[in-house]
């Protein structure tokens, strides 16, 4: 059962076939046969989520109206806050944290009865391409456990490729949903930004942040788009809107007639040949289910990467301003105030959290801040025109996720750089705050690794996404036969 | 190119509350100029006719109806709290003594 889709699991705990309980069992049993291998977990909350599952079990007992997804587990990316639950986004300084109150998006998983087992492995503070950030050691793919899940929600896309949950929760500040996707064989959705509450989310970007849907299938992530989504009073940036009909979409995936814009300079130098080609079988097989592929060019978005590398990190300086010692966390020292907070963010914070924290007090400080974070919302602006432009041409566009395959643990750690360059693909869209997908199209030539297909849509259009991802998705199934993740190795000794 | 020396890593370190080794300063100040060389190319492009952009939506101040709702207890407000006394934040102290 662990093996099937959340919908399948869905349908077999309304049909009374399995109990939420024993679901939620074979999931805590497969956590703990193989995440010893794979490290997607930080904390497992074994008796929460039986609790939760029992509850679940006794209100369909009675024959209450439950959600759709009511009953099924999830992994929640340890950046949410949960009620009385560890929550360390990653980092030394949150250690032993335990938050007095819940996420909006932990509370909607409640309230659909989704039975969270645990929280997952990132980057700290969500900064990172690969989980080799985390302070509690990195997380390994699922397909190649030396390399790594990719980042920075590393855990949830492992944990779901491990089949350790059928569904995870990320967040996506410029790739972090749907790097990771790509480079572990499943689906990860960036909704729009505003369409999913960030209260509760530990904030890195504000401006860039977005939680959103991991899942194997499409429809699975619909299902739990819709459950998380909607305008959250408590956030004044969530879009007061009802959420984009996405599981209808997803549902009917039909691509004919629709313009599909490749865009140009998304592809070319720096990206894989194995991971180009499952690409271009893609379009080929979007154009033979109708599509009309137009190519479209968006010469702004060579300067996306370095405009993200200067807005994140100045609102991370800023954001991350709150681990000061005197509230929440660990206190390190015992003299006047300031060096207290320095000893703590001392011993606190991880290399690459202090780098961007030191980047964005530069990039915001007197007398650089023009020529710094003035000019990257320039570019920004720019970017967000490009997007337009490309849309009046297209209904949705597509490129590559990441240029490459998953890449061995420790071979780009001490280059920022080179780790940067894993989001030249992702980062344009959550600059202009636009929607976009991940799904697996097939495993590259020279190793044999999950290769992704990303779509972007306008913003609040994230219902072509599904749309176009399910129509592809649908296509590749019946080409390959059988779900890419079942080419994945066997962990841990169980099937 | 751009760069930082050491000096003024050490600076920006201080700023940002963050005390730093002789060792973390070097590295920082090395990783600087490469990272500062990449992301100077925002410049290339942002001309003075260009609007800068600070975030995706328009930007509005929320406001609701000033009623009273329930929140956290202070024991609540507090778990997380290093230090408390007589259901306050403890903190080092701030001022000097006079």
């Amino acid at each position: 059962m662990i093996k099937k889709s959340a919908s399948e699991m869905a349908a077999a705990l309304a049909a009374k076939e399995i109990s939420s309980v024993e679901l939620t069992k074979a999931h805590l049993d497969r956590i703990g046969a193989v995440d010893k291998e794979v490290h997607a977990f930080l904390y497992v909350d074994t008796e929460g989520a039986l609790a939760q599952a029992k509850a679940i079990d006794d209100s369909r007992a009675k024959g209450e109206q439950l959600a759709p997804l009511a009953g099924v587990p999830i992994a929640l990316k340890d950046v949410f806050t949960q009620k009385g639950v560890p929550t360390t986004c990653g980092s030394k300084i949150l250690e032993g944290w335990r938050p007095p109150y819940d996420a909006t998006v932990t509370a909607n998983l409640k309230k659909n009865g989704i039975v969270i087992l645990g929280k997952t492995n990132m980057d700290e503070f969500a900064m990172g391409s690969s989980t080799e950030n985390s302070a509690y050691g990195p997380s390994h793919n699922p397909w190649d456990l030396t390399r790594i899940p990719g980042g920075s929600g590393g855990g949830s896309s492992a944990s779901i490729a491990a089949f350790e949950a059928p569904l995870a929760i990320g967040t996506d500040t410029g790739g972090s949903i749907r790097q990771p996707a790509a480079v572990t064989g499943t689906v990860g959705v960036k909704p729009t930004y505003g369409g999913v509450s960030r209260y509760g989310l530990v904030a890195f970007s504000s401006s860039l942040d977005q939680g959103g849907p991991c899942a194997r299938t499409v429809l699975d992530a619909a299902l739990l788009h819709e459950a998380i989504g909607g305008h959250d009073p408590k956030d004044s940036t969530s879009i007061n809107a009802p959420v984009p009909k996405v599981v209808e979409a997803a549902k009917n995936g039909n691509v004919k007639g629709l313009k599909i814009g490749v865009i140009k300079e998304l592809q070319g130098d720096g990206y894989q040949r194995g991971v180009l080609n499952r690409f271009n079988e893609s379009i080929e097989i979007l154009a033979s289910l109708g599509a009309e592929i137009v190519e479209v060019s968006c010469p702004s978005f060579q300067y996306a990467l370095a405009a993200y590398y200067l807005i994140a990190p100045s609102e991370c300086s800023s954001n991350l301003a709150r681990f000061d010692a005197m509230r929440y966390g660990i206190r390190v020292g015992d003299g006047d105030a300031e060096s207290v907070m320095r000893a703590t963010r001392e011993a606190g914070f991880g290399r690459e959290v202090k780098r961007r924290i030191i980047l964005g007090t530069y990039a915001l400080s007197s007398g650089y801040y023009d020529a710094y974070y003035g000019s990257a919302l320039k570019v920004r602006t720019l970017i967000m025109q490009d997007f337009a432009k490309a849309f009046a041409g297209a209904d949705v566009l597509v490129s590559p996720t990441a240029p490459t395959t998953a890449f061995k643990i420790g071979e780009k750690a001490n280059d920022p750089l080179a780790m940067y360059l894993n989001d030249v693909a992702t980062i344009p869209v959550n600059l202009a705050g636009i929607c976009g997908m991940s799904l697996p199209s097939g495993l590259a030539d020279e190793d044999d690794l999950p290769a992704g297909f990303q779509i972007m849509a306008p913003a609040m259009e994230d219902q072509r996404l599904y749309n176009v991802g399910a129509a592809l998705e649908a296509a590749l199934l019946s080409k390959w036969g059988s779900p890419l993740l079942s080419k994945a190795p066997a962990l841990g000794g169980s099937k | 190119m751009s760069s930082l020396s050491r000096a003024e890593v050490a600076k920006l370190a201080k700023l940002a509350r963050i005390e730093m080794t002789d060792a973390e300063l070097d590295a920082l100040s090395t990783e600087f100029e490469v990272i500062l060389g990449a992301v100077d190319r925002v410049q290339e492009v942002a001309k003075s006719d260009v609007k800068p952009t600070s975030h995706p939506l328009p930007i509005n101040n929320v406001v609701r109806p000033d009623e009273v709702k329930p929140s956290l207890t202070p024991e609540e407000a507090l778990s997380g709290a290093p230090a408390q006394e007589e259901q306050r934040f403890r903190v080092p102290q701030i001022l000097g003594e006079e």
